[in-house]
């Protein structure tokens, strides 16, 4: 392909009447994309947002003719990169389209960059294949590269495999990558979902920076406003397969014509208020009184429970260290967690937030004696937890309970949601006989927002939040004092977060539980918990009072995280 | 095929569905047959694969072959495609309906009619033998179809059998070690490294030489020997299976060691303990050919594709083909289509942990 001939007057990227459709078995078709018409002009940055199953991912995808095998291209569609009709190029053509004229940011690095070749020559491959290059050039331009996307001390890391380098630099090779040829647009699907918040932040800026000095087009993917709102010049807010929304950034954020968008903007706790409960999506989208007087209703702070004389768990100094074999012999030590200590009152919410490999998640399953501790002292309802024998832990294990953070893997897949909940009360002999027991569990499977029928349903029938509410929903067949929230929304989209979130709120207050909400999401946490402990490298920083701290942190790693925080569009 | 169903299937039922008798959403073995069934390749071979068993069955209850011990044909008698190719050549005597040409000198006249008298008396109805059959007669003039049908029960038996046995035993070791690991673990891999540094044919000998000839000693040979594939393969399972969130969850509501072993992991790993054992059971004919046709399978006086095999290879010499073509075809039909089958069977099988 030759390279297309800039154009002032027509858009860089001209998509129209777009139809993408996949075949499933032998004749089924599932419309992914209806029917959209996006434009992305010379040096803009366009966001595609939308939850799961918008088709946002799919709609780049077909800009570079990356679609998998059974995808369909409905007729009238077009797409135009630069004047040329992507759809109709030959293979050759494509190919060198890819990489040359149009780079790509996938959301995983860890599983995009290849791990047995250097990340030099993985950058330098592309140099290479699409501007000839020789070896010696392409490294020397390698180098400048790295540098460029800020990868310290470059002319070392030009030889470190990928596994050498953390999830952020790994991303920012693949950046790297991805402008190496100078492309004209950078797609980016979503490219900071994967990583931590700090890192987050610093490839946001880094994208931003490029864009601007590159000159380049972005398509930026994401689901999540926040982020986008920083990054955008115009955004196109997707449901559905369809365009619900199509306009400038300060547009969209401060005047939002769409319900679907509106919602999407409300159902994001805020740092700033703590309503009693989160907006949802079908709020927004039905126009009746009722649902006005709960937005209405919403306003209202949310009443915190005070802290008990008597807390429920008392948790001191507790630590755990795993022993990494090294050789044949030796042994390292390595601490997961180095000293947590914090206490927790009946119908409270402790968070526990931190960034990946903080220990929160440790923490958790140490207060399950799903890993046994190695030091401290657990003391739930005056009673030392870690010394329990296991005949005694079996009546202590049904008053704390854990809802882990991915509902696919949390529900064994062979068993009916019936069996599910039954097993439970079964376990520890609750209720007369299964009879009752079932009659318990469709309680508690309406009680969670699941119409009756979903007893004897398996869980594969099930969406990702209709299974987060069946995890919940065996929680509570134990009626637990104390529930762990293990990352326990952050799989799942936001509309669906902020129904989960107020199903945890409503939950708390009926059956006065105290919850510890372990997240990397700081809004999520700053929004459900009462209390915050902070966790860097397994050590606690920080515990406070969640007004306390987002409004005078006091220590330097607690600051560094809120202030990385997206906080959607800022008005300059 | 309900013989080859695994036993989790059992446990994976809960009295809880059971109580309820409202319509109960497609469970995972029923999709399962759903996706079998638009498996054509997997259909057809189901449908040979249940003929061979209903055979089988058949022969066992003596509905079909059973008459295969009976010497209806000539030695050797040809199939009968071929009598009239084979016919000169082969030159087949028949003893039915010769007259004897008797001379004018006969020195039994005078005992004529005490002859014909006792001729009466002992009068036999024997029926006459067939010059050809349909397939072949072997060397005593059995029908071969009759015998490899006959072989077909003794031999599907032995593969199912020993293929369940070595299953059994390979998912029961593979459980212990894979799920507790530590102790557990390595006295089983010593167990393990054992059986395996033996080379496979030595230990069957040692086996066979132990416990002697006969269709039991044939299955606990082949089960005892052949456990180890499947040990392998549902320990790493369970190591894989074991730090789940789902086996998370049940540790935390309190499930005990064997309900999380049997009762939520082993349904989650069924598919690769079924397939492995309908993998056993085309391995296990094969082997149970290998040991009659080296005498240390079934006795003689019953018959096997092993042991037609066995008496095919003096046959063959004589240019008798036939006793051969019908053993090796009919295992070869079964042995096809149970692995075809059990290529459908993963397909469907393979659970979506979605």
């Amino acid at each position: 392909m030759s390279t297309p001939k800039p154009d002032t007057t027509s858009p860089l990227l001209d998509i129209s009447h777009l139809r993408v459709s996949f075949r499933v078995g032998k004749s089924e078709v599932v419309e992914a994309v209806r029917d959209i018409s996006i434009a992305v002009a010379e040096n803009e940055t366009v966001a595609l947002v939308g939850e799961s199953g918008s088709g946002k991912s799919v709609t780049a995808m077909s800009v570079l003719r990356l679609l998998p095998g059974n995808a369909l291209i409905g007729d009238g569609s077009s797409i135009r990169f630069g004047g040329t009709d992507v759809l109709a190029l030959s293979r050759d053509a494509l190919r060198e389209m890819r990489g040359k004229d149009i780079g790509v940011v996938f959301q995983d690095p860890m599983s995009s960059l290849n791990p047995v070749f250097t990340i030099g020559s993985q950058i330098a491959e592309s140099l290479q294949l699409h501007l000839g290059m020789t070896r010696k050039q392409s490294f020397a331009r390698t180098e400048e590269l790295l540098a460029e996307v800020g990868i310290p001390e470059p002319k070392a890391r030009v030889n470190a495999y990928p596994h050498e380098l953390s999830g952020g630099q790994q991303q920012r090779v693949m950046i790297a990558i991805a402008i190496a040829c100078e492309p004209r647009l950078l797609i980016a699907d979503e490219p900071t979902t994967a990583l931590d918040v700090t890192v987050q932040q610093q490839i946001l800026d880094l994208l931003a920076g490029l864009k601007e000095r590159h000159r380049m087009s972005m398509l930026f993917i994401s689901h999540d406003l926040g982020v986008v709102g920083s990054i955008a010049e115009r955004v196109v807010v997707m449901r559905h397969g369809q365009i619900r929304e199509d306009g400038p950034t300060a547009r969209i954020f401060g005047d939002p014509h769409d319900a679907y968008t509106r919602a999407l903007i409300a159902c994001r706790p805020s740092l700033d208020t703590r309503p009693r409960r989160l907006p949802v999506i079908a709020d927004f989208m039905s126009d009746s009184p009722e649902a006005a007087a709960v937005r209405a209703a919403q306003l209202r702070e949310r009443k915190v429970r005070p802290v008990d004389e008597k807390p429920i768990l008392v948790v001191s100094h507790l630590k755990k260290q795993y022993r990494l074999k090294t050789g044949l012999f030796s042994r390292k030590l390595i601490d997961a967690v180095t000293d947590a200590s914090f206490s927790l009152s009946r119908g409270r919410t402790l968070g526990v937030v931190g960034e990946s490999g903080s220990g929160k998640t440790t923490v958790g399953m140490m207060l399950m004696r799903l890993t046994e501790a190695t030091a401290g002292e657990i003391v739930f309802d005056g009673r030392d937890f870690l010394a329990l024998d296991a005949k005694a832990l079996m009546d202590y294990r049904k008053r704390i309970q854990i809802v882990f953070q991915n509902p696919y893997a949390s529900l064994n897949p062979r068993f009916t949601v019936g069996q599910i909940l039954v097993e439970p009360m079964r376990v520890h002999g609750l209720l007369a006989n299964d009879a009752a027991r079932l009659a318990h569990a469709n309680e508690l499977i309406e009680r969670v927002g699941l119409p009756a029928s979903a007893i004897h349903k398996y869980p594969h029938e099930f969406s990702g939040g209709q299974r987060q509410r069946i995890a919940i929903a065996r929680c509570l067949t134990l009626k637990p004092e104390v529930l762990i929230c293990d990352e326990s929304v952050s799989a799942l989209d936001v509309s669906v977060q902020a129904q989960v979130l107020n199903l945890l709120l409503d939950l708390q207050e009926e059956f006065d539980m105290a919850y510890v909400f372990i997240s990397h999401d700081l809004a999520v946490v700053k929004y459900m918990a009462d209390e915050i402990m902070v966790m860097n490298k397994g050590e606690v920083v920080e515990v406070a009072d969640a007004d306390t701290i987002y409004r005078s942190p006091q220590n330097p790693y607690t600051k560094r995280l809120l202030g990385s925080i997206p906080r959607g569009y800022v008005a300059a | 095929m309900s013989a080859i169903e695994p036993p989790i299937n059992e446990a994976a039922i809960d009295p809880a569905s059971r109580l309820d008798p409202a319509p109960r959403s497609s469970g995972v073995w029923r999709n399962a047959w759903k996706r079998l069934r638009q498996d054509r390749v997997g259909m057809v071979s189901l449908v040979v694969v249940g003929i061979f068993v209903v055979a089988g069955i058949g022969s066992a209850l003596g509905l079909v072959a059973r008459h295969w011990a009976d010497e209806i044909a000539v030695p050797y008698a040809p199939p009968s495609f071929l009598a009239a190719t084979l016919g000169d050549g082969l030159k087949i005597e028949s003893t039915a309906g010769t007259v004897l040409s008797i001379d004018s000198v006969d020195p039994l006249e005078p005992k004529k009619a005490e002859i014909d008298q006792l001729t009466i008396k002992n009068h036999q109805v024997e029926k006459p033998l067939v010059n050809t059959l349909p397939f072949g007669a072997d060397r005593r003039g059995r029908d071969v179809i009759e015998k490899a049908i006959k072989g077909a029960q003794i031999s599907i038996f032995v593969g199912l059998a020993a293929a369940i046995v070595a299953t059994f035993i390979g998912t029961v070791f593979g459980g212990l070690a894979g799920y507790f690991g530590g102790v557990a673990n390595d006295i089983l891999e010593w167990v393990y490294n054992v059986f395996t540094a033996i080379p496979g044919i030595l230990l069957i000998f040692c086996f066979a030489a132990v416990l002697g000839p006969g269709i039991g000693s044939v299955v606990t040979i082949l089960g005892l020997t052949g456990w180890t594939g499947v040990y392998r393969l549902v320990r790493a399972e369970y190591i894989k299976h074991r730090s789940r969130e789902y086996v998370l969850a049940a540790t935390a509501i309190g499930a005990g060691n064997l309900s999380r072993m049997f009762v939520h992991i082993l349904p989650n790993i069924s598919h690769i303990v079924l397939v492995q054992l309908s993998l056993y059971v085309v391995l296990f004919i094969k082997s149970e050919v290998i040991l009659s046709f080296l005498g240390l399978g079934v006795p003689v006086d019953s018959v096997s594709w092993g042991t037609m095999l066995n008496e095919a290879q003096s046959e063959l010499i004589l240019g008798k083909w036939w006793q051969l073509a019908a053993a090796t075809s009919f295992m070869a039909v079964f042995v096809t289509a149970f692995s075809l089958l059990t290529d459908a069977l993963r397909d469907a099988l393979d659970p979506k942990l979605r």
